[in-house]
């Protein structure tokens, strides 16, 4: 890991992935999400929204993977002060902040037709919620603290102390009476039907691959920030 | 009062808001870290 720690090293891989992981997961979740809409059977109960699994399922589970890496990279920022660490942290809040509005979005239109409201401030619902709210409160943070030079460590708190609520999340719909239904997937087995397991196997790897590609991209970008702001800072000191 | 509900329309409207918002993001990563990466190449030239 520490091999990465080099930026020039971490920018060669970033280089030749960001393109291909991009177009790799537009693809295979354009396929998945096409098999969704046209080839994938009706459910007996649900009929067609059951659709909107394909879309809701991943982007929800990015949303909550998102949060977890930034918990990651941020232990990671404070235990060994690994430089890349930091700007990876950055670099996922964005993406999961869309995939965490996305499932919010998602869930809403499915849960009109299906329970025959737009929301309920159940437990699954809410805590979703709060994790968008924490994913705005940290870009806002780590924002503050990059402009105003403050210390970094505070950003990794946040991100290590939010994630909390991801097993908040995870167990909401069995510690509390929900409308949502219990997980469908487990490390036991699955209670979903071949055909939809392997369509949503395929649009979890395609937006996977776009999730990676979005944080090599911002990571990138964040990295190239910092360089020119040093070049100029030394330029105006009369280093270079 | 049973709602007579299109199950399609909630299904378009998921799938159009899950498409177009991974794009759009896509596109402003992307664009955005063209635009840095340029940004710090012209200030190696200066």
């Amino acid at each position: 890991m520490h091999g990465f720690a080099n930026p020039a090293r971490f920018l060669r891989l970033a280089r030749a992935l960001t393109a291909p992981l991009l177009v790799l997961g537009v693809v295979l979740a354009g396929a998945a999400l096409w098999y969704g809409l046209f080839h994938a059977p009706q459910e007996r109960l649900q009929g067609d929204t059951v659709r909107i699994l394909f879309i809701h399922v991943p982007v929800a589970w990015l949303g909550m993977g998102g949060w977890t890496a930034i918990a990651i990279a941020s232990a990671v920022e404070l235990v060994w002060r690994h430089p890349l660490a930091a700007l990876a942290a950055r670099a996922a809040a964005v993406p999961g902040a869309v995939f965490t509005f996305l499932c919010l979005a998602s869930g809403s239109l499915w849960g009109r037709p299906a329970w025959g409201t737009w929301w309920v401030w159940d437990g699954r619902l809410t805590s979703m919620l709060v994790l968008l709210f924490l994913y705005f409160g940290y870009i806002a943070l780590a924002g503050a603290v990059a402009r105003e030079g403050g210390s970094s460590r505070i950003v990794a708190i946040f991100g290590l102390v939010g994630a909390i609520n991801i097993p908040i999340i995870h167990y909401s719909v069995i510690w509390w009476n929900s409308l949502h239904q219990p997980p469908s997937l487990s490390m036991g087995g699955s209670a979903m039907a071949g055909e939809f397991l392997l369509g949503l196997a395929v649009s979890t790897l395609g937006f996977s691959l776009i999730f990676a590609g979005v944080v090599l991209a911002r990571m990138r970008a964040l990295l190239a920030d910092i360089q020119a702001e040093a070049r100029l800072r030394r330029k105006a000191e009369g280093v270079v | 009062m049973r709602e007579a509900l299109d199950q399609w329309n909630f299904v378009i409207a998921a799938y159009a808001i899950g498409i177009i918002g991974t794009l759009i993001m896509v596109a402003w990563s992307w664009l955005s870290m063209r635009a840095a990466e340029a940004r710090r190449d012209r200030s190696r030239e200066q």
